[in-house]
């Protein structure tokens, strides 16, 4: 009994770190509507600054506590900054840009804490004061913890009393509630952003300065906790702050006892849990359905067939792609490949959000399971290639299948969450399903067959699957399905009102989008000849996002422009020292000087420099 | 012979009868306005007769079918069709492109993968703009219209499944006068040649006096009165509920 008592501790403990985090999370989301995926680097931030503001002040408990306060108000300042210079500019663009752009914060913050704490991992000194274990019915319980357990609460009332009882926490509830009617009563918005996005960064950094007394500070804490407090923050209800005090409770309670029945469940239970509060209160334990309302969007313009220009362009691109393997070079070849399996992917995601309106955070899913099942049937089906090829995407799409029949109850920022927690379920079935998937170590030794092992052979196969596939998804957004699901995006009343049984379609969709990412997925481990479980996790679906708004979400060459474009940066940069830093500046800059994408960037130059149209 | 039949309707929200036991007929060819105060629970009936919200209890019978319990959709497949009070057209198609959705729709084509979209049912789709006199702004993206001709157009999507009945939520709501009486004369010539049987809410006196072959008054839920224009001019118990608004009726109306 005694056990379970004090494993029900360390779970209240786990849970008030992470309410401090998700709370602040939860609080600038409502306020600003930006999925701020850099908030897992303030809270790194914060620990890094108070573990240096401990060891270097060293002033016993007041200097700890002074630290800990002194690094959250920094971190809060740096949020500022953040918020000034890159979200200001973006708060009108779609919600996708904003998660975009803050994930170019993210690889900068990683690179600036590189370098200026170095890569390895910090053991910060215990609390003064709070250092040792008592005794709680024979167990022992670190004093640490017991501290933490008041801390949270306490930090919940403060809040709740900043939100009751100030003028500042009245509008931040209201703009919370509706946004355009806080701005139409003449409140200064500028402030109350800039000031709801500081007091969500002093949050963060203060999860991260009290974690420095119980885990090493570490590169990795980043993106370690955003998983988790994403799910925090969906489960209670985005912008609901005492909601993300439940969800964090509710989500460590259960992962403390969960570990007891099923060790390995930590990394799938909280997503699990996410998914199935959402199936059941489509907006969180405490959120309304004004939560839900993203940005708004700009109109998209009617699709167009290919235009004559167009059509020289992909004739011309087309040509080139065949002419390549004379060159006979093999890193081309192998980069050109990538590219290929990069624009099917991008395609692929950009058919499920730009045509169907459905963003997903977690495309990587299908492109892993692809791959996955393709290396399986190998191994062990002892399929040859080209069944394993078809294998690959009929497991994908059965993939979509099952998670999209959750997905497409849910619209916009929710949708987009439960198809994170998706994938980041498989990424953990994958991670744990040792004897199947091979764990971390992946499935090795899965080559084309003999005729197709040729450079240039596997290259021209590369080639005619994923040209097909995009052909085939071009000629989708055409069909009328493709329109009912840009319908369906555009008005989701319209469709119901001309018969239109849009949820099934949108299943359909999802399905389709997850069979191309299949499809990707086995061009992918037979021209690597291995597999992996990052093929599934997060920061593959925001490679994908971000290969679709590199080239614009709004046109259908949009994500095969980005995909190249990003293809051939990552190539590039990656090779460089401090390359995340570049990387994340490069997509600040195209995130803010065209938000419309590289396409329509290039779209934007055109139309200035065309020849001037004759005179009617 | 009765178009729809509606008998014994209810709804409440938590403890208020936003509709209590409404009964009335909408006969064949008629064009039936369904007028009352704000909050007198004109939304709430018609989102009960479109499927939109389930009634507590009572009927909607299309000819002889029930219509309570099944899905907008369903009840559309019927032949039931809706315009919004608030205008919802697919922003990113052209004014053409909105209508041939309507007809993919209706002649069950939404599962085609191998067709171009734009290509189908191009001829009536022209046909129906031309109806509505939008068919020299067919190639225009639906985004860009005027609040009026998106009227035209939702009017247009409305007659694409060829309905028998036409559902019309506040149909001239944000449009200038003489906009107003322009739009019914064209919904009202439709609607005699196409013989669909319309039912319309409206607040513009003008409109429902100069077009509607009958009228039903609704406040707090119930049926007040059904009649004839003059008959509903005449009525007390109207004349009570618009408070002061004898003038709405008598004044510069009566000889309209």
């Amino acid at each position: 009994m005694s056990f379970y008592f004090a494993q029900l501790l360390t779970g209240l403990a786990n849970a008030s770190s992470l309410f401090l985090i998700a709370s602040g999370l939860s609080i600038i989301f409502g306020v600003t509507r930006v999925v701020n995926f850099a908030h897992g680097s303030l809270y790194m931030l914060g620990a890094y600054l108070s573990y240096t503001l401990i060891t270097t002040l060293d002033l016993g408990i007041l200097g700890f506590w002074g630290s800990v306060v002194a690094a959250a108000a920094i971190v809060a300042v740096i949020g500022g900054a953040i918020e000034v210079l890159v979200l200001r500019r973006i708060y009108r663009s779609p919600e996708l840009f904003q998660l975009v752009a803050t994930f170019g914060v993210v690889l900068i913050v990683q690179d600036v804490a590189l370098a200026i704490w170095g890569p390895a991992d910090m053991l910060g000194p215990r609390a003064p004061g709070l250092s040792r274990a008592v005794r709680i019915f024979g167990e022992p319980i670190p004093q640490y913890d017991l501290a933490l357990i008041v801390i949270g609460p306490l930090v919940l009332g403060l809040i709740l009393l900043l939100f009751n009882r100030t003028r500042w926490g009245i509008l931040v509830r209201a703009a919370t509630e509706d946004r355009a009617m806080v701005g139409a009563l003449g409140v200064n918005q500028r402030f109350l952003f800039t000031s709801a996005f500081m007091v969500g960064s002093f949050l963060a950094g203060l999860g991260g300065a009290l974690q420095v007394p119980r885990e090493s500070v570490s590169l990795l804490m980043d993106m370690s906790i955003i998983g988790e407090a994403f799910v925090v923050v969906v489960i209670g209800g985005m912008g609901s702050v005492t909601g993300a005090f439940a969800a964090a409770i509710i989500i460590s309670v259960a992962n403390a006892f969960g570990v007891l029945v099923f060790p390995q469940i930590s990394m799938v239970l909280p997503f699990l849990v996410m998914a199935v509060v959402l199936v059941v209160r489509p907006y969180g334990l405490f959120g309304t359905a004004a939560s839900a309302h993203g940005g708004a969007t700009v109109p998209e313009a009617p699709l167009r067939p290919l235009s004559k220009v167009g059509i020289v362009v992909a004739t011309a691109l087309f040509a080139f792609l065949l002419a390549a393997p004379a060159q006979d070079d093999t890193f081309i070849l192998v980069l050109l490949t990538d590219v290929l399996i990069a624009m099917l992917f991008a395609a692929s995601l950009h058919f499920l959000m730009g045509i169907g309106g459905m963003v997903s955070f977690g495309h990587a899913a299908y492109f892993g399971l692809g791959a996955y099942a393709a290396a399986i049937a190998v191994r062990d089906l002892g399929l040859p290639m080209l069944p394993a090829m078809v294998f690959g995407p009929v497991m994908a799409a059965l993939g979509a299948l099952v998670f999209g029949w959750f997905c497409v109850r849910l619209s916009g920022v929710y949708l987009a969450m439960l198809t994170l927690a998706a994938a980041q379920i498989l990424w953990g079935v994958t991670f744990q399903w040792q004897w199947l998937t091979g764990g971390d170590d992946g499935i090795l030794g899965i080559w084309p067959a003999r005729w197709a092992s040729g450079n240039a052979t596997f290259y021209y196969l590369a080639l005619a699957i994923c040209g097909g596939a995009l052909v085939l998804i071009r000629q989708l957004a055409h069909s009328p399905f493709g329109f009912v699901l840009r319908g369906g995006r555009d008005s989701p009343v319209r469709a119901e009102a001309i018969g239109i049984d849009l949820r099934a379609h949108q299943w359909l969709g999802f399905t389709i989008a997850g069979a191309f990412a299949g499809v990707a997925g086995v061009v992918f481990v037979f021209s690597k000849g291995s597999v992996f479980p990052e093929t599934l996790a997060i920061g593959h679906s925001i490679d994908g996002l971000i290969m679709v708004l590199l080239g614009g979400v709004q046109a259908l060459a949009g994500p095969l422009v980005g995909a190249a474009a990003f293809v051939l940066i990552e190539d590039w940069v990656t090779r460089l020292e401090y390359w995340r830093f570049i990387f994340g500046a490069i997509i600040l800059v195209i995130v803010l000087v065209a938000p419309d994408g590289i396409a329509g960037g290039l779209g934007r130059l055109w139309r200035l420099v065309r020849p001037a149209r004759a005179a009617a | 012979m009765n178009a729809l039949t509606v008998t014994h309707l209810a709804k409440a929200f938590g403890g208020v009868k936003a509709v209590a036991d409404v009964s009335f007929a909408l006969r064949k060819g008629e064009f039936l306005a369904l007028i009352g105060p704000n909050g007198a629970g004109k939304t709430t009936c018609f989102n009960m007769l479109s499927g939109h919200l389930k009634p507590d209890s009572g009927s909607v019978k299309l000819g002889d079918t029930e219509l309570v319990g099944l899905s907008p959709r369903k009840i559309w497949r019927l032949g039931v069709g809706r315009t919004f009070q608030i205008t919802e057209t697919f922003v990113s198609m052209t004014v053409r492109e909105n209508v041939q959705m309507a007809l993919i729709s209706h002649n069950r084509r939404t599962l085609s993968f191998a067709t171009r979209a734009t290509r189908l049912y191009r001829e009536e789709a022209a046909a129906l703009l031309a109806r509505v006199d939008m068919a020299s702004q067919a190639e225009r993206p639906a985004a860009e219209l005027a609040y009026g001709d998106l009227k035209r157009l939702e009017l247009a999507i409305a007659l694409a499944h060829a309905p028998t009945v036409l559902l019309m939520d506040e149909p001239t709501a944000g449009m200038a006068p003489s906009e107003r009486l322009a739009l019914m004369a064209l919904v009202s010539s439709i609607v005699r040649e196409e013989g669909v049987s319309v039912l319309f809410t409206e607040h513009d006196m003008d409109v429902v006096f100069t077009h509607a072959d009958r009228i039903l008054v609704l406040n707090r839920g119930t049926l007040i009165a059904e009649g004839s224009g003059p008959e509903i001019r005449a009525n007390p118990l109207v004349q009570e509920v618009y408070l002061g608004g004898g003038s709405v009726f008598s004044a510069g109306h009566a000889d309209a």
